[in-house]
């Protein structure tokens, strides 16, 4: 494990490597999905590893987003939006008709680009998600609070300020409160969806390593445009274009020994 | 000659140069142009401010000498008896009281439709264009209606038909504002609470509203102060007394219809008291204003 406040160097990305990848938590078959008439995914094939990060990679519109919003059905918000496929957790396919999307979504947190805490306060950011899914005392709800905020490395800044308004908080703070407000839920998986392109290089540090402290319990997936990130952060990394999963393997092996001519270009800046 | 980089004839086309005579008049005439449309501005706001300030220096002027405690502790009399606004007070507090209790949730609900549930469907669009038609009703129309749906059916003028048209005046305000104040909360803040499993509902309530609630509060004050000022739709529908009277099913004195009858009048004291009311009532509307912008002003 890196020390606090160094990032994982090459060496470490080899260690994780050499540990190899976990059971599935997650199996993406042969998924497609449309915006209305407009195929933004080709019968993609992917296994989330249980307990670590699989990074999603590609240039803007190549449709690893969308993926992510299968992961949690994000689209049912919108009509017109459809996923045709198979996600399976615990063997049953999440993407049918009929699954409880609430209790779906109390399973697979997600975490977005832009800091989004809600209008309250800092305490009752946390506790909205909780009280959803479950009834706790409030000494429990109290424990709960403290120890989401530790997880997301928040508490020791906001522990005396916690019915203040976190709208007052800064951006990375923000965005950890809001990590804060996933894990609270106690998901077995985590989605970041460009967590960080919001944020400054430190808040970045920040989360990139709450990230790698998180996946001692959590199955996470991300998507970012930051190479490094997903060298830095994955265990997984896929790399889409154009709709299609072109290439899915360890993050050494991507990053060092790419198969596809396409993930090779676009790691090394060719396009994208 | 070939390397140097200013604007020779010789090289000109490899580095365009200006003309620095052509630029200055350019900015001098930009500097014009600018002082004249500023100008413009100040006079033109200054026109504004000058009708407002001719209207609040004749209230104050007119309607401070008859500001006695009398007008709030005694009723409408007949001229010559040192008569009050105490009923046109009292009434008017009750119909936009009450007008407003029943607008509020009608338009706040209809607001939370138009923005959460019916984006760009054909009902939602249909329902938002006819509640900007009744946003820009005249209101003695909407007397006019209340008239033929409380007032002829039952036993003449009440108060309650007064509420009901101030009522229907408050909806589609508080329609517009709710709905405007929904649409900006950003969608990313739907998808947020939606992500934590919150159903639609408490993401609306709980989140949604909550993010808009200075604006919707200010709508409300907003719809309150304009029914507040309202004369046509209370001719038709609580008529007016000049008696001492609370009950819902009586005719219902108001202040902007008792200015109405008072103004008019032959009567010094009671065009007097005419003036009174009309500067309670723009001092009352001023206050609610003052409020909402308090309610509006960002905290921390």
């Amino acid at each position: 494990m890196p020390e606090t406040g160094t990032r994982p160097t090459i060496g470490a990305l080899e260690a994780r490597a050499s540990a190899g990848l976990n059971a599935p938590r997650i199996s993406i078959r042969n998924l497609d999905f449309y915006y209305g008439a407009n195929k933004a995914l080709k019968a993609i094939n992917l296994d989330l590893p249980d307990r670590q990060v699989t990074g999603m990679i590609g240039p803007s519109g190549c449709g690893k987003s969308t993926l992510l919003r299968c992961l949690n059905r994000m689209y049912d918000l919108y009509p017109g939006q459809r996923a045709v496929g198979e996600v399976l957790m615990d063997g049953e396919n999440i993407i049918a008709p009929g699954v409880d999307l609430n209790n779906l979504r109390s399973r697979v947190g997600m975490v977005f680009q832009k800091p989004t805490p809600f209008p309250m306060t800092i305490h009752e950011n946390i506790t909205f998600g909780v009280k959803l899914h479950e009834r706790p005392s409030k000494a429990e709800m109290e424990e709960r609070v403290e120890w989401s905020l530790t997880r997301a490395a928040l508490w020791d800044e906001v522990k005396d300020r916690l019915n203040t308004s976190a709208t007052g908080l800064s951006g990375g703070q923000q965005q950890r409160l809001c990590i804060a407000r996933t894990i609270a839920v106690r998901p077995e998986v985590i989605l970041f969806d460009e967590p960080t392109s919001a944020l400054d290089p430190i808040s970045t540090l920040k989360i990139e390593e709450l990230i790698d402290e998180l996946k001692r319990d959590f199955t996470i997936a991300i998507v970012t445009h930051n190479m490094q990130q997903a060298a830095r952060c994955a265990d997984q990394v896929a790399f889409f274009y154009l709709g299609e999963m072109v290439e899915v393997g360890s993050a050494t092996q991507m990053f060092t020994a790419p198969r596809e001519r396409r993930t090779q270009e676009y790691i090394t800046g060719r396009f994208g | 000659m070939s390397t140097t980089l200013t604007g020779t004839a010789g090289n000109a086309h490899l580095f365009p140069s200006r003309d620095p005579r052509i630029a200055q008049r350019l900015s001098r005439r930009r500097k014009r142009i600018n002082y004249i449309s500023k100008g413009l501005c100040i006079v033109a706001t200054l026109i504004g401010l000058a009708f407002l300030a001719a209207i609040l220096i004749t209230l104050l002027w007119l309607g401070l000498p008859g500001l006695h405690l009398s007008v709030f502790t005694e009723t409408t009399r007949p001229p010559g008896s040192n008569g009050g606004l105490l009923n046109a007070i009292v009434g008017s507090l009750i119909q936009t009281a009450i007008g407003t209790a029943i607008g509020t949730p009608i338009g706040l609900l209809v607001g939370t439709y138009l923005a959460e549930y019916a984006r760009g469907s054909a009902l939602g669009n249909a329902v938002r264009f006819v509640s900007d038609v009744l946003l820009s009703a005249p209101s003695i129309l909407i007397g006019l209606f209340i008239y033929q749906v409380l007032v002829n059916p039952f036993n003449g003028f009440s108060g309650i038909a007064g509420c009901a048209a101030l009522a229907v005046i408050v909806i589609p305000i508080v329609v517009r504002t709710t709905e405007d104040m929904l649409r900006l909360i950003p969608v990313a803040l739907r998808e947020a609470a939606a992500a934590l499993g919150a159903p639609k509902w408490k993401t609306t309530v709980f989140v949604c509203y909550r993010a808009a609630i200075d604006g919707i509060a200010t709508g409300v004050l907003l719809a309150i102060a304009r029914v507040a000022g309202e004369t046509a739709p209370l001719l038709f529908t609580s008529l007016g007394n000049l008696n001492w009277s609370v009950s819902l099913t009586q005719p219902m004195s108001s202040l902007p219809v008792t200015i109405y009858q008072y103004a008019g009048s032959a009567f010094d004291d009671w065009v007097q008291l005419a003036w009174v009311g009309a500067l309670l009532i723009t001092f009352g509307v001023l206050a609610l204003n003052i409020l909402a912008r308090l309610i509006l002003r960002p905290r921390h």
